[in-house]
């Protein structure tokens, strides 16, 4: 069972976008961050564990040639061995700022070049894996970027092409020492999954098909892919080998974002139809088969959520942002 | 099935010819899609109508002249140069610029309307469309929406089959434009849209009436009701093996109340859209108020469109003159009495509404006198130099005035 936890007020209402809340908690400071995209802007803020806003921060877009400011496609942490970074995606390129937001240390100007006229020119979808960020683009093309230990010099050192439409979501997950093993999925609006080994060269594992529907938001835990859809479906793949375990009829209408607790294996899915679920992912171990069990649901009345991620590893917590809704949310089990 | 006459190289879907003159970096930045424009006019225009409508009968005009009005306003829409610049590849433009157009196009006959009723009406349609957007089961429902608008025109223009051929012309260009979007393309568009609408509250009495809306101004998302075509009913879990059989199916709560979607809207020129979103709901005599107060808090988004810099203002002056210049207003053609049209139900509740309107709500129709582009205010003064501006009696609906101003401060 969930409460209501106090809200945290935000300066500007989050924009209808997908994958529009990251979290960074940071439990040595009794801090937790969090961001927001609003449009043109993205507002990070912390909070205490009552959810008094201790300190906000806007950043903006690069400006650029065109008529109205560039629009902020997604706003993430990415936590590497030796910083954390704060990576801006929008209709111009990628930002990458100190995990306080308080210095860019990093700019990647799109190339527009191969997009017709009628096409938008982002990039969306962020992630960190090893010492590489990875970030998808309009095109299909994921950027890995090479990431010092400090300091600005920051690499493009590949470029994925797998994709041939927009890049939704990435997720990663450290691999459990193992070789061989899948750390990365990329998601598409078409629906292709594409599963990856991260390294000095990215090598890709499998290709999971889509069916004609986008693929907002991608999870990855234990050799589990969680995929959520545009038409309110969970999918859950073995990652090695892209064969459906599980599809659950979620939601009611697109999924908008997905989030992993990963010392229990637990999942949350939350979309457009104003509800939140969360869902208990295990192995079965004489089967070795993926088993789920709906643990809990949420009706955020009447509020399209846009983000919805877990506040702590656990997943004792969450918090969720809603279109047009100028708060975060806050939930906590009891 | 669909011609690709000017079918440009790329991506399937993406066929329009190259606008000229413009690179495709210059074109294909800031905003998202690029291709919602034409859905965002024809939305909007089609509610402006259904208000106008309303407001006519219940203002008691007679028949022959509401008819012209309507008549008027649907031929200047779906005129053919007008068409061609809306449907070219651009961005949205700001509130602002497209307010500018509706005005026009609202004076784009004998009718005339103050300030106050313009700023209603335009509150009434963006409300309107932002609840149907928002509402829309699939993002591609949105074509549906638009096409549950045109079938409604169509309706108002059953007599004159000019315009009615211009109407059908315009859905056959949806249809090639439209028709072959992916679902997340169409995700695009919605997601553009709706931030377009991020922040406007405007309460409307009908929606509170309706229970659509509460009473803090936002929108209610019921969870019960048909699912979206091509979504199943939540509440299923299914589990299968290396095999790809099937061998397990659970149950969860989902929480909502929802039902298989009967069958899919149809999307061709004559049809059952299925949906009701986007048809007239003002075809009872309903009147129609708004509140404002308490409407939009939000100053973040407010402070970015007035900081706008110089640069943009003339971006939209370019863009209001091409998409303006397209529209042929027709000069009233004999001693054709015009007649001013009132959206509160006295001229007292109007001036009452002007005096009263939030800072924050106000429209800032585009000053064209001070811009510092004399190219663009000479072309601009041309185009809006069609109309005669004369002075009008302010205490009377007085049916004797001939030609009608533009807004007073053009």
């Amino acid at each position: 069972m969930f409460r209501r936890e106090r809200c945290i007020s935000l300066r500007g209402s989050a924009a209808a976008l997908c994958n529009n809340l990251s979290v960074l908690p940071l439990p040595e400071r009794n801090l937790t961050h969090f961001g927001v995209v609003h449009g043109p802007s993205a507002q990070l803020l912390s909070a205490s564990p009552e959810g008094v806003s201790l300190a906000q921060r806007q950043l903006h877009a690069k400006e650029g040639a065109g008529v109205s400011p560039p629009l902020i496609t997604q706003v993430h942490w990415c936590v590497l061995p030796f910083r954390v970074l704060l990576v801006l995606t929008s209709h111009r390129g990628i930002q990458m700022y100190e995990s306080d937001g308080s210095v860019m240390v990093f700019w990647h100007a799109l190339d527009s070049g191969h997009a017709s006229p009628v096409q938008a020119v982002f990039a969306r979808g962020i992630a960190a894996i090893g010492h590489f960020i990875c970030v998808g683009t309009w095109s299909g093309l994921v950027l890995v970027f090479d990431i010092p230990a400090k300091g600005p010099n920051i690499i493009l050192s590949e470029e994925l092409a797998e994709h041939q439409t927009p890049i939704t979501d990435i997720a990663t997950e450290t691999a459990q020492g193992q070789d061989c093993v899948a750390d990365m999925v990329t998601a598409d609006d078409s629906g292709l999954l594409c599963v990856w080994r991260s390294g000095p060269e990215f090598k890709l594992l499998t290709r999971i098909p889509g069916f004609g529907v986008p693929c907002p938001s991608v999870q990855l835990w234990q050799g589990t892919v969680a995929a959520g859809y545009g038409n309110g479906q969970v999918r859950l793949y073995e990652a090695s080998t892209g064969m459906l375990h599980i599809q659950i009829n979620a939601h009611a209408r697109a999924i908008c974002a997905l989030d992993l607790a990963p010392e229990v294996g637990k999942l949350l899915s939350a979309a457009e139809d104003t509800f939140v679920h969360i869902w208990k992912l295990s192995r079965n171990p004489d089967s070795g088969s993926t088993e789920v069990e709906h643990c809990h649901g949420e009706c955020v009345t009447d509020t399209q959520v846009c983000g919805a991620r877990f506040c702590d590893p656990s997943g004792s917590s969450f918090a969720v942002t809603g279109y047009d809704l100028a708060e975060i949310l806050r939930f906590s089990s009891v | 099935q669909l011609s690709h006459r000017d079918a440009a190289p790329g991506p399937p879907g993406l066929w329009l010819p190259r606008r000229q003159g413009s690179s495709p970096t210059q074109l294909a930045s800031g905003t998202m899609s690029l291709r919602t424009l034409p859905l965002l006019f024809l939305n909007l225009g089609g509610e402006m109508l259904y208000i106008l409508d309303q407001r006519l009968r219940a203002q008691n005009i007679p028949a022959d002249k509401a008819r012209k009005v309507l008549n008027d306003i649907i031929s200047t829409m779906f005129n053919r140069k007008f068409m061609e610049e809306l449907f070219k590849p651009q961005e949205l433009y700001s509130k602002k610029a497209l307010r500018t157009v509706y005005d026009r196009l609202a004076h784009a006959s004998i009718m005339r309307l103050n300030q106050a009723s313009m700023d209603k009406l335009y509150d009434l349609m963006t409300m309107a469309f932002k609840y149907q957007v928002l509402l829309c089961p699939r993002p591609k429902d949105v074509l549906l929406v638009t096409f549950n608008h045109l079938d409604a025109i169509k309706g108002f223009i059953q007599d004159s089959p000019t315009i009615l051929h211009q109407v059908d012309e315009t859905f056959r260009q949806l249809t090639e434009i439209y028709g072959s979007l992916s679902a997340g393309e169409f995700q695009l568009i919605r997601q553009t849209l709706l931030i377009f609408f991020q922040d406007l509250h405007i309460r409307v009495s009908i929606f509170l009436k309706d229970k659509v809306q509460n009473s803090n101004g936002r929108f209610v998302l019921p969870v019960s009701g048909p699912v979206p075509w091509g979504t199943e009913v939540p509440g299923i879990i299914r589990m299968f093996n290396h095999k790809g059989d099937e061998v397990k199916k659970l149950e969860f709560k989902h929480g909502g109340n929802y039902v298989t979607a009967p069958k899919e809207g149809s999307f061709e020129l004559y049809g059952d859209r299925v949906l009701q979103l986007g048809t007239n709901m003002y075809s009872v005599n309903r009147p129609v108020e708004t509140h404002m107060s308490g409407a939009s808090k939000n100053l973040v988004s407010r402070a970015q469109e007035s900081i706008a810099p110089n640069p943009l203002a003339k971006e939209e002056l370019n863009f209001l003159a091409r998409l303006m210049g397209g529209m042929e207003i027709k000069k009233p053609s004999g001693p054709e009495p015009g007649f001013r049209l009132n959206l509160f139900t006295t001229d007292e509740e109007e001036e009452q509404a002007a005096l009263t309107r939030p800072e924050e709500l106000s429209y800032e129709v585009i000053n064209i006198q001070a811009t510092q582009d004399q190219q663009r205010n000479k072309e601009l003064a041309r185009i809006m130099g069609e109309f005669e501006i004369t002075d009008q009696p302010k205490q009377s609906t007085s049916k004797g005035d001939d030609l009608l101003a533009m807004m007073d401060d053009l």
